[in-house]
């Protein structure tokens, strides 16, 4: 008789309640966590986005000031990017990987949960200058030497009876660099468990390609993530210490900072847009009754992507004056990328051909990444070239091809995953009808808002402009896009609904409410504790949709073993207020600093002897 | 599929795409520099139309690939979408030759447009003609200045050149990045710190041109504009003349106000941060130089036009008419700025 050996030793191992919470290191809970946390972040990042529009409705506008609207589109593009993008794609790696490959948790569950932790601390701290004297208005990207100290001078903030010396660009790079842990951690997690963890006969190119998706990622996050910790740690003694790694009266080149973050830079968009792509890889060929056209070539894409990423860094430079032979090299590898990325486009099409296609919401959103993804990459491929960027680069045109690909590329490709998921995650499926008039709403809102940016930016507009002159021509496209932005709002007010409705009455799922093909639509929704009674052998890819494979899978509910899972754990938290306030300390003095560095070795520490049973 | 079928789409991708490319190039025509002062879609310099050269090839290609894929998804959405009674879809995996085929297309295009590219960026990226005029370009937070080295001539936020001439420009910074565009005559340059960068412009349309600062700069980024005035020859050369001469004091009786105003000057050490030529303590070099202030057509970084009332409310509260000025609010009262308005209105 099989036995699921509850967690025998665990502080606190209730399944439910707050402590439940705070302790867990099911790779599920954990996804439901980045989820909810990352949906909110979302939120406050579109608010900001409304605020810079309204702003901008019209010229000469006072609604916010121009140092407010400097931070403003710096903490829109700093929230979406680390708050909201990256760890929404974290959710999905989370919730849905594992049970891809027929394992029951992650490699290193506790380091998973410690990597949820370190984001929920540093979300707060890097948003902290909206409190403590505002935010830094350098722009995410943080060139330097405006980010020195001579041109963001730190102020004296009074906190009650503490003062402290701090600007907002500290605020930034500290928060930075703490985030950057947490990722770095989910990426060595991710990799250590696809590769080891899979079940018996899934062999990598049995994988399902948002499994695939998600290891290419992690890969780029834990080669990335190291350069731009070596800029902002640069860039912290400056402001610290008083070096001169960025200043040009020690003599510095201020383009050190911009080599070093665009390395990070340009592999970072391929962060935010491989697992979106992972999720259309999955929603596409279920909603179309036919599999993934070409999925050895779409994988191969998805790596030489990654790869290519890393020789493309200078087109964010091209009006700094490299020289025409660098110039010319970054124009060539940018066109590069292309191929692969068109290549990938045209196996989405094709697997639509052919097939019998179901026009539910997880599909609208995937279509809508097609076509958005799309207008996103011609913009990119007119960038591509120096002598046209040279009049593209730091206008509104490259603000539309941005948005183009992260909103209509990343922002939808997720969305159908939580389309797509939320039944597997809940046990309970989203409203179609609320979900068609979010689709639809979003998709014609953000056509508003963005398609008029393409041609304000070439009739002059530039970016990070808190206002302009009414004589300019400006003025109807900005309007327009302010009311594309009201558009985008009222979609996300219906998804909202859409949730709360659902999670609360919703019709009940299913185990494969869809007719998927991989592994966790095999298992019931929400999936047991253990995932597998059984770890289930693949013998294809596209498990469900192969007669042997299938067969087999569905034995997987059956409990046929001794299944131990990890127990529950606060040293994971412990450890994470412990490096955020180690960090802080910098800021706040060595009162925090030093009790968040006992905090975070004893964390280590009792993390390491914990007894597992 | 059927070839008639094939053939009948394949009208409608060109039908549509060629009705694309009209409306895209016709596009143009509304917009023109009289609705779109700072567009970069009407070029006017030699550099300006190689770009557009380059621009136009690729929205050629971004309309007919834009036509193509969008349709695509459209004709097999409708076509295959799921119907009552509708076959079960075969379940193909791949077709290698379709693979090859949407690899080398996509790359033939590429090369299309990057041989040209690299061509464009070798040829502009040369260095100026001989004869060229130099100008130098420095950035400051937020106003840019003008200097005309073998001139003699130091300006701010109004460039003067020839037509038919190419101009030079070294751009750097005084302070923090900035980035000189000006979207008729060309692409931008960035201004950095210990960097100089070239660029080079034959200007072949005579009038006034709009630019601005394209790249966060600080609190006032928008407000660091800038105007060109393209001229003929003769009318650059008066304009030179007209520069090389230094101010004169206004005269006490002919001009009491103005003579006033140069008294407030003095007393309010103006000469700190503003050179005018010709006064004494003509050493300031923080803000623009104003000897000839009051010939230009827009004041405070080109964001104000240049009248008494502007002039007044920029001297009474800079901070305030343009956030974070390093111009400071400067305590003056109604008296001593109409004073410095009038002076500062003789300085022609």
């Amino acid at each position: 008789m099989a036995t699921i050996a509850a967690a025998s030793y665990a502080p606190g191992k209730a399944q439910s309640g707050l402590w439940s919470w705070i302790t867990t290191v099911d790779h599920k809970r954990i996804g439901v966590l980045y989820g909810a946390t990352a949906m909110f972040w979302f939120l406050v990042g579109g608010l900001e986005a409304v605020l810079i529009r309204i702003q901008l409705m019209k010229p000469g506008n006072t609604f916010i000031s121009a140092d407010v609207f400097n931070q403003m589109f710096t903490m829109h593009a700093t929230t979406m990017i680390f708050l909201a993008v990256m760890p929404l794609s974290a959710a999905f790696f989370n919730f849905i990987v594992p049970l891809q490959i027929g394992a029951r948790d992650v490699a290193f569950p506790r380091l998973n949960a410690l990597s949820y932790w370190i984001y929920f601390f540093g979300a707060i701290f890097i948003n902290l200058g909206w409190f403590l004297g505002g935010n830094s208005a350098a722009g995410w990207f943080g060139y330097s030497n405006l980010t020195g100290i001579a041109y963001s001078p730190k102020a004296e903030i009074a906190m009650g009876p503490l003062h402290i010396l701090v600007n907002g660009v500290d605020f930034w790079a500290i928060g930075l660099q703490i985030l950057g842990i947490a990722s770095l951690a989910a990426g060595f997690n991710f990799i250590v468990t696809i590769l080891n963890m899979r079940a018996p006969g899934m062999k990598l190119m049995r994988m399902p390609p948002f499994t695939w998706m998600t290891l290419v990622t992690s890969f780029l996050i834990i080669f990335a993530f190291p350069v731009i910790t070596v800029a902002l740690i640069l860039l912290q003694f400056d402001r610290f210490t008083g070096t001169n790694f960025y200043v040009p009266d020690g003599g510095a080149d201020p383009l050190l900072w911009q080599h070093l973050f665009w390395l990070f830079g340009h592999p970072e968009v391929y962060i935010l847009i491989l697992p979106a792509m992972g999720v259309i890889s999955e929603v596409l060929p279920t909603f179309s009754r036919k599999p993934l056209f070409g999925y050895p070539v779409v994988v191969y894409s998805g790596i030489f992507i990654a790869f290519m990423g890393w020789g493309v860094w200078s087109h964010h430079m091209f009006s700094v004056g490299l020289g025409p032979l660098a110039d010319s090299f970054f124009a060539i590898t940018t066109m590069l990328i292309a191929i692969p990325t068109g290549v990938k486009i045209f196996n989405w099409i094709a697997t639509m051909w052919g097939g019998r296609i179901e026009l539910r919401t997880p599909m609208l959103f995937a279509i809508g990444f097609i076509g958005l993804f799309t207008m996103g990459g011609l913009s990119g491929f007119m960038h591509a070239s120096p002598p046209s960027d040279l009049q593209q680069t730091d206008t509104y045109f490259i603000v539309a091809h941005i948005h183009y690909v992260l909103f209509g590329g990343a922002i939808f490709g997720l969305f159908a995953g939580i389309y797509y998921w939320f039944p597997k995650i809940t046990g309970r499926m989203l409203d179609e009808t609320l979900g068609q008039i979010h689709f639809w709403l979003t998709f014609v809102a953000m056509n508003v808002t963005f398609f008029p940016m393409h041609f304000v930016g070439m009739l002059g507009m530039p970016r990070r402009v808190y206002t302009y002159a009414p004589n300019m021509g400006f003025t109807e496209m900005n309007w327009l896009s302010t009311i594309g932005a009201f558009g985008i709002a009222i979609g996300m007010l219906f998804f909202l609904a859409n949730i709360l409705k659902s999670l609360r009455g919703g019709k009940v799922a299913g185990n494969d409410p869809w007719g998927g093909a991989s592994l966790e639509w095999a298992i019931p929704s929400p999936p047991p504790v253990h995932n597998f009674g059984t770890i289930p052998t693949v013998h294809s890819l596209d498990p469900l949709w192969h007669k042997e494979s299938r067969d087999a899978a569905l034995r997987c509910n059956e409990v046929s073993e001794h299944i131990h899972m990890p127990p529950n754990s606060y040293w994971p938290i412990v450890a994470a207020l412990g490096i955020n306030m180690l960090l802080s300390g910098m800021v706040f003095g060595w009162f925090i600093g030093i009790p968040g560095l006992l905090l975070m070795v004893l964390g280590i520490y009792k993390w390491a002897f914990e007894p597992c049973h | 599929m059927s070839v008639r079928r094939i053939r009948t789409l394949l009208q409608k991708f060109a039908a549509l795409a060629a009705l694309a490319v009209v409306l895209a190039s016709s596009a143009g025509c509304g917009w023109t520099r009289l609705n779109y002062p700072q567009t970069s879609l009407t070029p006017t310099s030699d550099y300006a139309r190689d770009i557009d050269t380059i621009l136009n090839q690729q929205v050629f290609w971004v309309v007919v690939i834009f036509v193509l894929v969008q349709g695509m998804i459209i004709v097999t959405v409708l076509r295959f979408r799921a119907r009552p009674g509708a076959p079960d879809p075969k379940p193909v995996h791949g077709n290698t030759a379709l693979e090859i085929a949407w690899t080398i297309a996509p790359a033939i295009i590429l090369a299309l447009v990057a041989v040209p590219t690299v061509e464009t960026i070798y040829r502009t990226q040369a260095p100026a003609a001989k004869g060229a005029l130099q100008v130098n370009v420095i950035g400051h937070q937020w106003w840019w200045e003008f200097q005309y080295p073998e001139l003699g001539i130091t300006t701010a936020s109004e460039l003067h050149v020839p037509a038919g001439r190419t101009v030079n420009v070294a751009i750097t910074t005084a302070d923090v990045l900035h980035s000189f565009w000006f979207p008729a005559i060309g692409g931008k340059r960035d201004a950095i710190p210990t960097h100089t960068n070239y660029m080079w412009f034959k200007p072949d349309s005579l009038g006034v041109f709009m630019g601005q600062c394209a790249e966060l700069c600080g609190t006032s980024h928008a407000n660091m504009r800038m105007r060109l005035f393209v001229e003929t020859p003769e009318q650059f050369e008066a304009w030179v003349a007209h520069q090389k001469q230094p101010a004169t004091d206004p005269d006490s009786v002919t001009n009491a106000a103005a003579w006033q105003g140069r008294k407030v000057w003095g007393d309010q050490i103006c000469f700190t941060c503003h050179t005018v030529n010709g006064v004494e303590n003509a050493v300031g070099i923080v803000g623009p130089n104003l000897t000839h202030v009051g010939s230009r057509t827009a004041i405070a970084g080109s964001i104000y036009p240049n009248d008494a009332e502007h002039l007044a409310k920029w001297i009474s509260n800079a901070p305030a008419a343009k956030p974070g000025s390093l111009m400071p609010n400067l305590g003056l009262n109604d008296e001593q700025v109409k004073a410095l308005v009038a002076y500062l209105q003789s300085l022609k």
